[in-house]
């Protein structure tokens, strides 16, 4: 079969070279024109040159979509209201490990943006990198971001080594959402249409009974298809509320997990699905659902979901996780959003008063901001009226002051390595799959072979 | 200036240039894309290179790739890639060359099928995997419901199970793209002349045994190309995985691609992502090369 018919057709002549010109002087003519038209003001040509943007340019990244995206968008408007001379470019990134490579990456390259969002678990890490810029006090407070006004859990969380690097936005922590309707009908609400009698590890657990007897279906609804995140969140409430204390140290490379209060809290965990209260596989819009179409009663998530169950139109409230054990100070699972200057090459390019006079005014639109969920950090804002009349946002403000930020290391954070690992662990006992002892020494190898890795700092 | 229509013995100044000419774009293309970022991960593996730092970090000597070999995660990756890849293209290859031969039976409406069976393939991956994340969902999803009506009481969680979440993926990759290897069977197929299958319905063989002694053999070389690019495509695959499981549940779905991704990109341990790819590229190459010899010694055996 290696024969193959010869050409029966003459090979066509080769090219002129007036053809041969004129297409390679086009595509010249387009790479040319591409530039030109752009000029050397545009972000394209900038790419290439090197350049700084124009004096009154402010680029901004953030990694807010869905409703935190609606509310940031509402908020630089307000902005751009007042400050017409401004050109504010607002870009939106994938939330998670793409939004930090991306961030990382342009910062390294000396593009970085003016001013960008991080969480706060992930500041550390960066400020270590060398990728922020300090931030002092006499440069804030011209613009009237001083301590003060602060909620000091965040604020603490923004220094590394004593020196600040972050202007925190919010605290988002993991709380309880219930349906109202459901909750009354299982005899769960007292005179308020407030959730009675949920703390501690029987109680909660029967209340999941109780809206499981009403639905039909299920007591409660957690993600974990797909969602290491939101089982780590799970696992880290209710260890921290053991007393369990942090899982690594000195900046991840010590592993300092307490794995009998791990197994314990995996135990409690796994008895949620033993007892058939909750399901063992649902994504986290499948649990979102089945709150909002009344399968379940309760859900267990962070408050960023509060416009997405608002939007379901259905009767329900939101309180902090409950406190199923008593061993140490209330704790829930929790992070914050915040403003960092990432390093640019140059006072020019760093743009110092018109980046913190943005910072400010998104700060100023905290209420805005609050009614996607997030606790705002912004103390003028904690306490105004205003945001006490905000239901549900404010019903679980308390939830704040129990916040446990993620352990600091160069791989933990949002949608870390860490996060991935340990959820899986949690995920594995939460199917039944591995048993709450297994399942803490699993942890226990796991963080050890993270701790052994080289760290990339 | 008159074009010069090159005579073969005495070509023109400017012509000379031409071929070079045409292949300079696409040769600096590669060069910059390709060829480059090759040279600079053979070399990054050889450091202790950082994403959050410049420049390529601390030697390090063979110490990543002693780090890479002696790490589980290397091996439980490459051999869920490699399951993927088994999973995908044994079907990928024997379904593409039923549904080819059937669909080249029909004399009118040819067309349709080449256009059903290869529609799929042309949607991007992010569609597949949000059409796929409907379809495997735990208790709305249809796979479910599916499964229910044929009598299974209790079906799996089609991508919450880890012994199910790889076979579930294949299943939709295997949908998503048949038609690449439809089609190339079909113009297999058509290359076939109509004198060979005259001849052998003349001597009296019947449909089968003209499938199965004319059509196949003869499809050798196609089937050839469809295994090696279906291997190689399979190797590489991160896309739907990385949309539909994100390598859960327990990692059970993990491709090494995805160990690179995190490695390199979430933890930014550029050098160890560096090394893995490199070993990654030498499994591919190898397969590929491994695949060919096979089929080079079985023509000579013929």
């Amino acid at each position: 079969m290696r024969d193959r018919t010869p050409h029966a057709t003459p090979p066509p002549p080769p090219p002129s070279r007036r053809a041969l010109l004129r297409g390679t002087l086009s595509l010249g003519a387009v790479a040319a024109s591409s530039v030109a038209l752009g000029g050397c003001g545009s972000t394209f040509a900038q790419g290439f040159t090197g350049g700084s943007p124009a004096p009154t340019r402010l680029n901004f990244w953030n990694p807010f979509t869905g409703g935190d995206g609606e509310r940031l968008l509402a908020m630089e408007d307000v902005y751009r209201a007042r400050h017409r001379a401004t050109d504010l470019k607002s870009a939106t990134f994938v939330w998670g490990s793409p939004y930090y490579t991306k961030l990382t990456l342009a910062t390294l390259g000396e593009r970085p943006p003016q001013v960008a969002v991080t969480h706060l678990s992930k500041v550390p890490t960066l400020a270590e990198a060398g990728l922020l810029t300090e931030l002092r006090t006499s440069d804030l407070a011209r613009h009237g971001l001083t301590e003060d006004k602060f909620d000091p859990r965040p604020w603490k969380k923004s220094q590394v080594d004593g020196k600040l690097y972050a202007v925190p936005l919010d605290t988002h922590p993991f709380v309880l959402y219930f349906r109202t309707d459901i909750a009354e009908k299982a005899g769960l609400l007292d005179g308020q249409g407030r959730l009675t009698d949920v703390d501690g590890p029987d109680a909660f657990i029967d209340a999941l009974r109780a809206a499981k007897e009403v639905t039909g279906a299920w007591g409660g609804s957690v993600a974990s298809v797909k969602d290491a995140s939101t089982q780590f969140r799970l696992f880290w409430s209710f260890y921290r509320q053991m007393g369990g204390g942090d899982l690594v140290a000195d900046q991840g490379r010590k592993v300092v997990i307490d794995t009998a209060a791990a197994a314990e809290a995996l135990a409690y965990i796994r008895r949620l699905t033993q007892e058939k209260v909750v399901p063992t596989s649902t994504d986290s819009p499948g649990a979102i659902t089945m709150l909002t179409t009344g399968k379940a009663g309760f859900l267990m998530d962070g408050v960023w979901q509060v416009l997405t169950v608002q939007g379901a139109k259905v009767k329900f409230d939101v309180r902090p996780l409950p406190r199923v054990f008593h061993d140490a100070p209330y704790a829930c699972a929790a992070d914050s959003h915040s403003l960092v200057l990432p390093k640019a090459p140059s006072a020019a390019a760093q743009r110092l008063d018109l980046s913190l006079g943005f910072v400010a005014a998104l700060l100023n639109s905290s209420k805005l901001w609050a009614e996607g969920g997030h606790v705002p950090a912004w103390l003028p804002t904690q306490q105004s009226p205003g945001y006490r009349d905000l239901a549900p946002q404010s019903h679980y403000a308390a939830a704040a002051d129990g916040a446990a930020y993620d352990p600091a290391a160069w791989y933990s954070g949002a949608g870390s390595t860490l996060q991935v690992v340990v959820g899986n662990a949690v995920t594995s006992v939460f199917t039944g799959a591995t048993s709450p002892t297994a399942g803490a020494a699993r942890m226990r190898r796991e963080l050890r072979e993270l701790a052994s890795r080289p760290a990339p700092l | 200036m008159a074009t010069t229509t090159a005579p073969t013995k005495a070509p023109g100044r400017g012509d000379r240039w031409a071929g070079p000419g045409m292949l300079l774009p696409f040769a600096l293309f590669y060069l910059v894309f390709l060829v480059g970022p090759l040279i600079y991960t053979v070399i990054a593996g050889f450091f202790d290179a950082s994403l959050l730092k410049k420049g390529l970090g601390d030697f390090a000597g063979l110490s990543n790739y002693t780090a890479v070999l002696g790490d589980d995660e290397f091996w439980r990756t490459l051999k869920n890639t490699l399951w993927f890849t088994v999973l995908t293209t044994v079907p990928l290859v024997l379904l593409s060359l039923v549904l080819a031969i059937l669909a080249d039976r029909f004399v009118h409406g040819r067309w349709f099928f080449r256009f059903a069976f290869f529609a799929p393939f042309v949607l991007p991956s992010a569609v597949i995997s949000l059409i796929f994340t409907f379809i495997y969902a735990d208790q709305v999803g249809l796979a479910q419901q599916a499964a229910k009506w044929i009598g299974v009481d209790t079906p799996p969680s089609w991508l919450g199970d880890p012994d199910w979440a790889m076979i579930s993926i294949a299943a939709a990759t295997v949908w998503w793209t048949i038609g690449f290897n439809f089609v190339l069977y079909l113009a297999g197929l058509q290359d076939i002349p109509r004198s060979v299958h005259e001849a052998a319905a003349i001597d009296g063989a019947g449909p089968w045994q003209r499938i199965r002694h004319v059509i196949v053999p003869m499809l050798g070389r196609t089937t050839t190309l469809v295994t090696v690019l279906q291997a190689v495509a399979s190797l590489k695959v991160f896309d739907q995985i990385y949309m539909l499981t994100m390598g859960g549940p327990d990692g059970s779905t993990r491709p090494s691609l995805q160990l690179i991704y995190d490695t390199g990109f979430v933890e930014g341990r550029v050098g160890y992502a560096s090394t893995v790819s490199l070993l990654l590229f030498v499994v591919i190459l190898l397969v590929s090369l491994v695949w060919f010899a096979l089929v080079r010694h079985a023509e000579k055996e013929r």
